[in-house]
């Protein structure tokens, strides 16, 4: 007790014990706050897979399925292409996709489940934008495949990414299954 | 100022119950400022001048737009076509954003090259800096709104900027989208930011900037104290008030930069893409990305940054330490002389290095990549980070010439 009447240890204690209730506190009510801004429930009961019918598609070419608001792409690889993918293999970051995300039955060098056809969320796994198909572009270090317009990353027919570019990883593949032949389905894996 | 006002009247009733006349005269006709304010000094009060332009055209603005993903755009060219003066109130304040840009820029710029980060100003310096960074916030959520191409596609790559960071950025990228992409529920919450939230900020931390210049005292192009040598009344020789002497020389800025502005909203209010991108007039197409994409020019010399780099994750932090080493800018500096004016010659030769830098890593960002492009962004980004590694290496025992006592 301080001569002044003061219990100094008394205050600091009431100091301090009103500090740490009070920022229990601000930290409580901060959460909902913050936990508003999560997808809500109707975004995330949006993620519903998708039907693509892919017999109408011309070798080489590609067609853009929407799925969870990105775009999908389903590539019908002709042999010239898939020639090339184990080519450029020496030039690719991650040829083997171990850092990669697809489904365990898209491994290997076509990255699909039939070799012609290829199945790819085309989003860059750089910054997100959507790369562009260029199976014509050919340069002395790019065998064709996917271009992104923003930063420059190059991808391979089969999505894996060429080194020297900013993108780290390759493009990513989605679960989808065979229904039918000529018929898709993009966001789910097939049943065994 | 203890004394009670003598003022008689309303303005004694007044300061009786607030300090009207305490607050009029500690910040503007008692403030003493240096009596030497080159061209360089009107970019403070010009950047005052744009942020009020850009609330009130703002809130105006506000009131014709929705903040929907299905009707944001049509809604901007709502006003521009159908709102009586519509056109004007928006391109008053897209244009009034580069504009701040520039002001802001030129302000900073005046900073570096008179020493007016150094002690005893570096809370001003650090106080502009959060203006900055908060300026930039502001400046990219208000590019999604129109709803655009560029818009949507902008927003993507930067906010998949944080996607970058180990473990967290996958999951941190979600939670500020709203969405597994930039949807509806970003351009709403992005919506309320821009409105409401960081001009709040901004307009605090502006508050703040200038109460700390104030406290101190303003730097001037001689880099010497002007309170070291006071009069019988303890005002500053070499000052002088700034109302009237200031107020009255910033309206010849005004005017100037009104004139200079008018042109570019009535006759060039695009600026030729720069100001507002040409692929900003397709709606926001979420399946399709632009074959160009390029920030505002603003931006360009971080992206520029960003782009030269080979690797996701060093490229992102290079780009927000090209930010991060402005903040920490009065303690890189070592010297005790502020201004360029008595600086020694390498100092000079490392500021050209920075200005060209600068400029030509904003000239790059803008156009799409080449190899040779890439190239001379990395020799600019080198040339960036020099200039602070260089500041640092040469202020240490910097020769610099005599430092005059007073201005002439």
């Amino acid at each position: 007790m301080s001569p002044d009447g003061t219990d100094n240890n008394r205050r600091r204690f009431l100091t301090a014990a009103t500090v740490v209730v009070g920022a229990i506190g601000t930290v409580a009510a901060a959460i909902p706050f913050v936990k508003s801004w999560n997808p809500s429930a109707r975004t995330r009961s949006a993620g519903a897979p998708v039907e693509a019918d892919i017999s109408k598609i011309e070798p080489g070419g590609i067609i853009t399925i929407k799925w969870r608001g990105k775009p999908v792409w389903v590539v019908r690889r002709d042999d010239k292409a898939l020639s090339t993918l184990s080519e450029v293999a020496d030039n690719l970051r991650d040829p083997e996709s171990e850092d990669s995300i697809q489904p365990e039955y898209a491994l290997g060098e076509t990255r699909s489940i039939k070799p012609e056809y290829f199945i790819v969320v085309g989003i860059c796994t750089h910054l997100g934008c959507s790369p562009s198909y260029r199976p014509n572009m050919i340069t002395a270090d790019f065998q064709g495949g996917f271009f992104c317009p923003c930063h420059g990353s190059k991808f391979d027919f089969s999505g894996r990414v060429y080194t020297g570019v900013p993108a780290p990883t390759n493009l990513t593949v989605p679960p989808h299954y065979y229904i039918n032949d000529g018929l898709v389905l993009i966001g789910e894996d097939g049943v065994a | 100022m203890s004394e009670k006002s003598s003022n008689k009247g309303l303005i004694g009733w007044i300061d009786a119950r607030f300090p009207l006349t305490k607050m009029w005269e500690e910040h503007l006709s008692k403030y003493y400022a240096p009596k030497n304010f080159n061209f360089w000094y009107f970019f403070g009060s010009l950047a005052l001048l744009i942020l009020v332009i850009q609330i009130v055209t703002g809130i105006f603005l506000t009131m014709h737009y929705k903040p929907d993903g299905e009707m944001a755009f049509t809604s901007v060219e709502y006003i521009m076509r159908d709102v009586d003066w519509g056109w004007l109130i928006r391109y008053l304040h897209s244009t009034g954003s580069s504009a701040f840009f520039i002001v802001v820029y030129l302000h900073m710029f005046r900073g570096v090259m008179y020493g007016s980060y150094q002690k005893p100003r570096e809370l001003i310096w650090l106080f502009g800096m959060f203006i900055y960074l908060a300026l930039m916030a502001e400046a990219f959520m208000g590019y999604l709104l129109p709803w655009g191409q560029m818009s949507y596609w902008g927003a993507q790559v930067i906010i998949s900027l944080f996607g970058a960071i180990p473990v967290i950025g996958d999951d941190l990228t979600l939670w500020i989208r709203g969405d597994f992409v930039i949807s509806d529920a970003t351009l709403n919450r992005f919506f309320a930011l821009h409105v409401v939230a960081v001009p709040l900020v901004l307009i605090m931390l502006v508050v703040m900037h200038i109460l700390a210049l104030h406290e101190v005292g303003s730097n001037n192009p001689e880099g010497i104290e002007i309170k070291n040598h006071k009069d019988e009344n303890g005002n500053p020789l070499d000052g002088i008030p700034f109302h009237p002497y200031y107020s009255v020389k910033d309206i010849v800025g005004v005017v100037v930069f009104l004139i200079l502005f008018s042109i570019v909203v009535f006759f060039m209010p695009e600026m030729g893409g720069y100001f507002l991108e040409h692929a900003n007039f397709v709606p926001a197409n979420q399946y399709q990305t632009p074959e160009h994409i390029a920030p505002v020019w603003y931006f360009t010399p971080y992206y520029a940054i960003l782009r030269a780099v080979p690797d996701k994750l060093i490229g992102v932090i290079l780009m927000f330490a090209a930010i991060f080493v402005l903040f920490i800018l009065p303690w890189i500096d070592r010297g005790k002389v502020h201004s360029i004016r008595y600086r020694s010659s390498a100092y000079k030769w490392l500021l050209a290095m920075f200005v060209i830098s600068f400029i030509g890593l904003g000239y790059l960002g803008a156009l799409p990549l080449s190899d040779v492009r890439t190239f001379f962004a990395r020799v600019y980004s080198i040339g960036y980070f020099g200039f602070f590694l260089g500041l640092w290496w040469i202020s240490k025992n910097e020769k610099t010439k005599p430092v005059p006592e007073r201005i002439q």
